[in-house]
């Protein structure tokens, strides 16, 4: 009886202690980065019933719902395609959640992810933005495009940029996009009538072609009492979106080109005379900017930022009253755009082509997606026509039609000078520069050490000189 | 000599040892459970971080880890290269300070007169638990509130403009001392009705007939207080005074929340914020460095704590 108890009153303690180990195996697996640039490499099967796609917004998600031929809605992140479940894993993008959750989840599930758990838990699709998609199309997680059977003929119609931005180190294509994010000035039809005589983009166009001109508009505004944007960190895509260096050159030293140190001597001036403010994008008081009752002349943008982020839905804002009109603006430049990426080693090959041809090539589904949610689709044919086509309206743009003004925003996209480090460079500058702004450093060179010392806090493997 | 008897001792004395020793060991086995856990969560990270910090342990591009190798004194250099830490300490325990003094005096006045029977406050078990209460919500909602509350077009701006004494909102979180104040009034807030009911568990403990001799010798309400409270209310001020410089040095949720990345311009940035920077970015090496400064700094401070406090009885006792 004593022996048995001493063995039951040991094999708990055991078991306790044995509990405490578990998770605590040391993972030091090192992939090499490098992809190989042709041939079955990425161990692309079939017959998979669950088909997991990963996402950070819902943006996708209602793309497939209302576009997908016979995608069967069962709830907000669940739906079936014939026998084939689809499961949409959505995780914030903010603080780079999104990523490091792929990262750990493709990390466990190891080379072609032969590790995963069970089949059903196999990564399908995953989507990458353009500020780390150059980290992705070199990894050894996505899957060549061509190994879907998807030919170049199937992607003719597509804008060369978005084959460039999802094209790794060796020359292969990894990704494909259903829009193109050419981007340009949102202003107040109204308020330009008031100030400027004329509302219409060629006129007001004029008034700011460019930086200077743009500049002496905003003092023009201002003694009107209006304010030229909401907020400095308003036009800091339009500049760093034009620069002609790297953040990171190719030795790896950081490096502000002087695009960004013009913006930040701008952006300073403008703030000083009260033409914006120093809000963060997407903060309470950048939203009310867009209010009817606002005294904000622009915002920049692509056709998304119309479309997903104005409030046409709601009371109030200047979207749903169609006072909106754009015009290129100082510098054409281009924001965002979602690209969708096969995972390597994923068990629904098929089943992924279709959805890439459908979801990125298919003239009908294109058109259908412009005219639905009015976003700016990769499609040469599609936007031909609808450029062309009268009826064609965007009621928040009160009825002006943007297509070819984004048609020929897109001739000017340059990728050469995207680095991985760009998010957190953009992110670490413009919060360092918000400080000079509002007072509280007294130089742009106090506001540059900052940046610094915080790019080497997120960096460690960059040289600041 | 009564080691040379060992042999001596009764068969049975020897039998009613071994029994003792035999059960006793159960004790030993009851335990292991806690070691264990200890050792696996507490020591081996311990061991671990200081082992980390001497080395290059962090995230790739990829977001695998590398393979830790041993790099000496760089991450200790880098921590220290820029005078940074000093600023962090500075801020935190700046933040820390203005909070404190408050709490610790609104507490020891409030459990002078919760515990004051002659008093004889009413309701005062209801405000013991209101007073706890805000301890009671997370220390990140709490920070949002504030943020909500303090924001540009937020209720405190529309009400002074309502009240007509501030023409235009003011934008309290791009000033540096509005910044440290909000940080530090919350701090207080959630911590004040905390220290009272340690305090008045203190001030309860104290042998009433002590106070009854006082005023038997004529002592005022105030003498009673300094000459009898205090000094016997030490063990746990001392207590209060190290806890709360430990849980102020690791003040993290409130100003991040509030302030993001301690704006304006890296006042309202703690250490640990700091070290948050490298675990975000995975740099174990770094944040290991930082860690175990912190380590330090803590243990310095708390030993700098307990003297000062125990000086004069020292002193007195010998």
């Amino acid at each position: 009886m004593r022996k048995l108890k001493k063995f039951a009153a040991l094999s708990l303690v055991g078991m306790l202690a044995a509990s405490a180990f578990v998770g605590c195996g040391k993972k030091t697996t090192n992939n090499s980065g490098s992809s190989e640039g042709s041939g079955d490499v990425a161990g692309l099967t079939d017959g998979g019933k669950v088909l997991n796609i990963y996402v950070w917004n819902d943006e996708f998600i209602n793309r497939m719902v209302d576009h997908y031929p016979g995608y069967v809605k069962v709830d907000d992140l669940h739906g079936k395609i014939g026998d084939v479940d689809v499961v949409f894993t959505q995780v914030a993008n903010q603080d780079n959640a999104y990523q490091d959750n792929l990262d750990n989840t493709f990390n466990a599930n190891g080379e072609n992810q032969k590790n995963a758990k069970s089949a059903d838990e196999k990564v399908d699709i995953f989507l990458a933005e353009i500020d780390y998609i150059t980290k992705y199309v070199n990894s050894p997680w996505s899957a060549p495009i061509s190994e879907y059977g998807v030919t170049d003929a199937d992607l003719a119609k597509q804008y060369e940029y978005t084959k460039q931005a999802a094209t790794d180190s060796n020359g292969v294509l990894k990704g494909v996009s259903w829009q193109a994010c050419s981007a340009a000035m949102i202003y107040r039809s109204d308020i330009a009538e008031k100030v400027f005589g004329s509302s219409e983009p060629d006129k007001v166009q004029e008034q700011v072609k460019d930086w200077d001109t743009f500049a002496k508009a905003a003092d023009t505004l201002k003694a009107a009492g209006y304010q030229a944007m909401a907020s400095a960190n308003d036009s800091f895509r339009v500049f760093s979106n034009n620069v002609t260096t790297k953040w990171v050159d190719d030795e790896g030293v950081l490096n502000i080109d002087a695009n960004i140190e013009k913006w930040a001597k701008l952006s300073k001036e403008m703030v000083d005379k009260g033409q914006c403010k120093t809000f963060d994008l997407w903060s309470n008081e950048w939203n009310d900017g867009m209010k009817t009752s606002s005294n904000v002349f622009a915002y920049f943008g692509p056709a998304w930022l119309i479309n997903f982020c104005m409030h046409a839905s709601e009371d109030g804002y200047a979207a749903k009253d169609g006072l909106w009109k754009i015009t290129e603006g100082p510098q054409s430049f281009f924001w965002g755009g979602t690209w969708i990426l096969g995972a390597a080693g994923g068990d629904n090959k098929t089943l992924v082509k279709d959805i890439i041809l459908k979801m990125t090539t298919d003239d009908a589904v294109m058109e259908g997606i412009t005219r639905k949610d009015s976003d700016f689709v990769n499609n040469t044919a599609v936007n031909d026509k609808l450029a062309a086509d009268a009826n064609y309206k965007n009621a928040i743009l009160g009825g002006q039609n943007p297509t070819q003004l984004f048609v020929n925003g897109l001739t000017k996209i340059d990728l050469s000078n995207i680095t991985a480090y760009d998010q957190g460079c953009n992110e670490k500058f413009q919060a360092a520069m918000k400080d000079w702004f509002d007072g509280n450093y007294k130089s742009y060179e106090e506001a540059l050490a900052d940046f610094h010392k915080k790019i080497g806090d997120k960096y460690s493997d960059i040289t600041i000189k | 000599m009564a080691q040379k008897n060992t042999s001596a001792i009764p068969k049975a004395t020897k039998h009613a040892n071994a029994r003792v020793v035999r059960y006793n060991k159960w004790g030993y086995i009851f335990l292991i459970p806690f070691f264990a856990t200890f050792l696996v969560f507490t020591l081996y990270p311990l061991v671990s971080t200081v082992y980390y910090s001497f080395t290059d342990y962090k995230k790739t591009i990829f977001g695998t880890m590398n393979d830790p190798k041993v790099v000496g004194l760089e991450n200790y250099k880098y921590i220290f290269q820029d005078g940074r830490i000093w600023k962090y300490a500075g801020n935190t325990m700046i933040m820390w300070v203005m909070g404190f003094i408050p709490q610790i005096l609104v507490s020891l006045l409030l459990a002078q007169w919760f515990s004051d029977t002659r008093l004889g406050l009413k309701g005062s078990t209801f405000f013991k638990t209101v007073i706890y209460m805000p301890n009671l919500i997370m220390a990140a909602a709490f920070a949002m509130l504030f943020f909500a509350l303090f924001s540009t077009k937020g209720p405190i701006n529309a009400m002074l403009m309502k009240f007509g004494w501030i023409e235009k909102e003011i934008e309290f979180l791009q000033y540096k001392w509005a910044t440290r104040s909000l940080v530090a009034a919350m701090n207080f807030l959630m911590w004040f009705g905390n220290t009272t009911i340690l305090l008045m568990a203190g001030i309860m403990g104290i042998d009433g007939s002590l106070y009854e001799a006082a005023e038997v010798d004529g002592a005022n309400s105030w003498q009673r207080f300094t000459k009898i409270t205090l000094p016997l209310l030490k063990p746990i001020l001392v207590y209060v005074m190290i806890t709360s410089l430990i849980g102020g040095i690791q003040m993290f949720d409130v100003p991040k929340i509030l302030t993001k990345d301690g704006h304006p311009a890296d006042s309202a940035t703690t250490l640990i914020m700091w070290l948050n920077n490298f675990v975000e970015s995975k740099h174990y090496g770094r944040g290991g460095a930082l860690s175990v400064v912190l380590f330090v700094f803590t243990g310095v401070l708390s030993l700098v704590v307990y003297f000062v406090m125990y000086r004069k009885k020292g002193k007195g006792a010998s």
